[in-house]
């Protein structure tokens, strides 16, 4: 029995070569000193093929019309078996993506393996990071709830910035000059199609290289790299030490992507499926589009910048973000690679950290949109039931005062808490203010009469907290 | 002496032969390329140069508006695919000057193109994405917004009131902006 088997292999394999070329590449060998920190890069790999698998099957029901698509969503994930199941599936594979392929693009950086001779590894790396991006986004955007149809109006008004053919672009994204029936059908194209193309080109790409130059090894503060002699040095070190791939190294990497795997799958169980805003009706107002957490802290740095800015981050974040990662090893491929040797690169990446998880807050709590659905305030906080104080608390909520001001723990938070304002401005000051608006706030001279401003200024100079009264003013 | 000349010349000519050869494959390739992507390409920029030609859309009866009063209207976009389904509409803020006057407000904040409502007793438009506001007439009263709500072209005729259909709003960069 055995040796028909092998022998029916041994043929095939003289055929395909998989002796010859699949299993060189297998057990090419590997520095041992990796360990658990190459994982990233193939559990963004397994991450990918789960997006696949799952997309795959999420298109044998997503219909990529303007109305249809939301009720084929609806379908897939209240009817359809194990539908509910595959979105959410879909949903954290994307998460889980991204937030590996950040990790790993991190920890390349931090050892600086992009230095000679893996230049290019880098750079396709980059491109690939972009690109899973761009998944994200147009994924998001397939939901094509009133989120998604926000969302492109978002992206259309983003293009739109861009000097010269910035109308072109956005007319070029909607497939039209408003958003209509061409415009998802576009966007289905890019992710399940362009992107995805683009993306297995570039793993190719990218996994020949990396079997073109080898692993890079753990960085050595002794051994800087010198290019007239790294790679021989590398050989040589690798002759000595070195282990097969398979099994000696990627058994790690296959933990690891189990462990990413089941994590998907728990959340998708656990969690289910992101829920569907209302339908994508581009006449519905009453929708708050927000994008997917990755994006949270784009989205608060485009509310938080000064408008002069905006066309240097709109398009400087993404053009030249790309670029200058893009160009990052053509400028410093020699030197060390040690994070303790490279002080600037430790800075740069607690920085970028410290600036995602602060803008993300931020971007999450959204404290600059006005709360549209903000209460009258309770007699609680009033404190009298009738007179001008009173009519000055109902006024305060209905001139629009609370979207944007905190009194007493009720309203928005795009102008400073007015719970102590009885302290901090005098009477003219607050009549001024009010009539004048000031830096972000409308000037309500026309919308507010005599009577009126009095009962609010009455109102919120009853505004005082117990404490000692302080001098900040204004 | 012969026999060296013949080889010779007939190396030269399998060289030739063969730039020949290399050229014509790279021309034709070009050609193959030329011939599969040019129509697609074509396809897929078509709506870029196509001039939609704008249409007046009824809103409702003149009787229906309140005097000085803004609400939401919806209509159909120009020339919506069969397809469109409810993508096929666009919303405006429409308000009654007088029985003759009205002005139709853009949904569309002039900073990234969020849907902004409007606050009847505050007298305000308001964007929830980045906290943009607007004054009653449109101009900005605070956040982000570099310009002006758009407003759409509104007539009375045969006591309807008629919205003219138009793209999005776009807010731009001129070349010599001072930013």
């Amino acid at each position: 029995m055995k040796q028909p088997l092998q022998k029916t292999w041994n043929w095939i394999d003289s055929r395909i070569g998989y002796t010859d070329y699949v299993l060189p590449l297998l057990t090419h060998t590997v520095p041992r000193d990796a360990r658990w920190w190459y994982v990233f890069g193939s559990a963004t790999l397994t991450a990918f093929i789960v997006q696949v698998f799952s997309g795959i099957c999420l298109a044998m029901s997503y219909v990529p019309g303007g109305d249809e698509a939301y009720e084929s969503l609806k379908f897939i994930t209240e009817q359809a078996p194990f539908g509910a199941f595959l979105r959410a599936m879909h949903s954290y594979g994307a998460s889980a993506m991204v937030a590996l392929v950040v990790i790993h693009l991190t920890q390349v950086y931090l050892h600086a393996t992009y230095k000679y001779p893996r230049e290019m590894n880098w750079m396709t790396g980059v491109v690939l990071f972009f690109v899973v991006l761009a998944m994200a986004f147009t994924g998001q955007l397939l939901r094509w709830d009133a989120n998604g149809v926000w969302s492109v109006y978002v992206a259309t008004e983003m293009a739109a910035r861009t000097p010269i053919i910035g109308p072109t672009l956005s007319h070029f994204l909607l497939g039209g000059e408003t958003v209509g029936g061409s415009t998802l059908s576009r966007f289905f194209v890019y992710h399940v199609f362009i992107l995805p193309g683009i993306i297995f080109a570039g793993v190719g790409l990218h996994l020949s290289l990396l079997f073109r130059h080898g692993i890079s090894e753990m960085p050595d503060v002794d051994r800087p790299v010198d290019p007239a002699t790294y790679k021989e040095q590398y050989e040589a070190r690798l002759e000595k030490t070195g282990v097969p791939f398979w099994p000696s190294a990627m058994w790690r990497d296959v933990v690891f992507s189990t462990l990413v795997v089941g994590v998907i799958v728990a959340c998708s169980l656990i969690f289910g499926p992101p829920a569907l805003d209302a339908p994508p009706d581009p006449a519905n107002i009453h929708a708050n589009p927000m994008p997917d957490w990755y994006f949270w802290w784009y989205f608060a740095v485009l509310s938080l910048l000064p408008p002069s800015y905006e066309f240097w981050f709109i398009l400087g974040v993404p053009v030249v973000g790309f670029l200058a990662m893009f160009c990052l090893p053509l400028f410093s491929n020699t030197g060390h690679r040690a994070p303790s040797k490279r002080p600037w690169a430790v800075g740069i990446v607690i920085a970028s950290l410290a600036g995602f998880v602060v803008l993300s807050i931020y971007g999450y709590r959204e404290p600059w949109s006005p709360d549209f659905d903000v209460p009258e305030l309770p007699s609680s906080v009033v404190g009298v039931d009738h007179g001008p104080v009173f009519d000055g608390a109902k006024l305060a909520h209905s001139k629009g005062c609370l979207y944007c001001h905190t009194i007493g723990g009720y309203g928005g938070h795009r102008g400073p808490d007015l719970s102590n304002i009885g302290n901090q401005l005098t009477r003219d000051d607050l009549i001024i203010r009010i009539n004048n608006g000031g830096y972000n706030m409308p000037a309500f001279a026309s919308s507010v009469n005599s009577d009126q401003l009095s009962d609010i200024v009455d109102f919120l100079m009853t505004r005082v907290e117990d404490k000692e009264p302080t001098n900040e003013g204004g | 002496m012969n026999e060296n000349t013949k080889e010779v010349s007939c190396r030269d000519d399998v060289e030739d032969r063969r730039s020949f050869h290399a050229r014509l494959s790279m021309i034709l390739s070009a050609v193959i390329g030329a011939l599969i992507v040019l129509p697609g390409l074509s396809f897929v920029l078509a709506p870029i140069f196509k001039q939609t030609k704008q249409k007046w859309r009824s809103v409702g009866k003149v009787d229906d508006f309140k005097k000085g009063s803004t609400v939401l209207v919806s209509f159909e976009d120009p020339s919506p695919e069969p397809w469109a389904g409810v993508t096929a509409k666009t919303a405006a803020w429409l308000r009654c000057v007088n029985d003759t006057e009205f002005i139709a407000f853009s949904i569309n904040c002039r900073h990234l193109g969020c849907p902004v409502r409007w606050i009847d007793t505050a007298g305000l438009f308001m964007c929830p994405c980045h906290g943009g506001v607007y004054y009653s007439d449109g101009t900005v009263a605070g956040g982000p917004p570099p310009e002006p709500l758009d407003r759409y072209q509104v007539r009375v005729r045969n006591g309807q009131v008629e919205i003219h259909t138009a793209a999005v709003p776009l807010t731009t960069t001129p070349l010599n902006a001072d930013s």
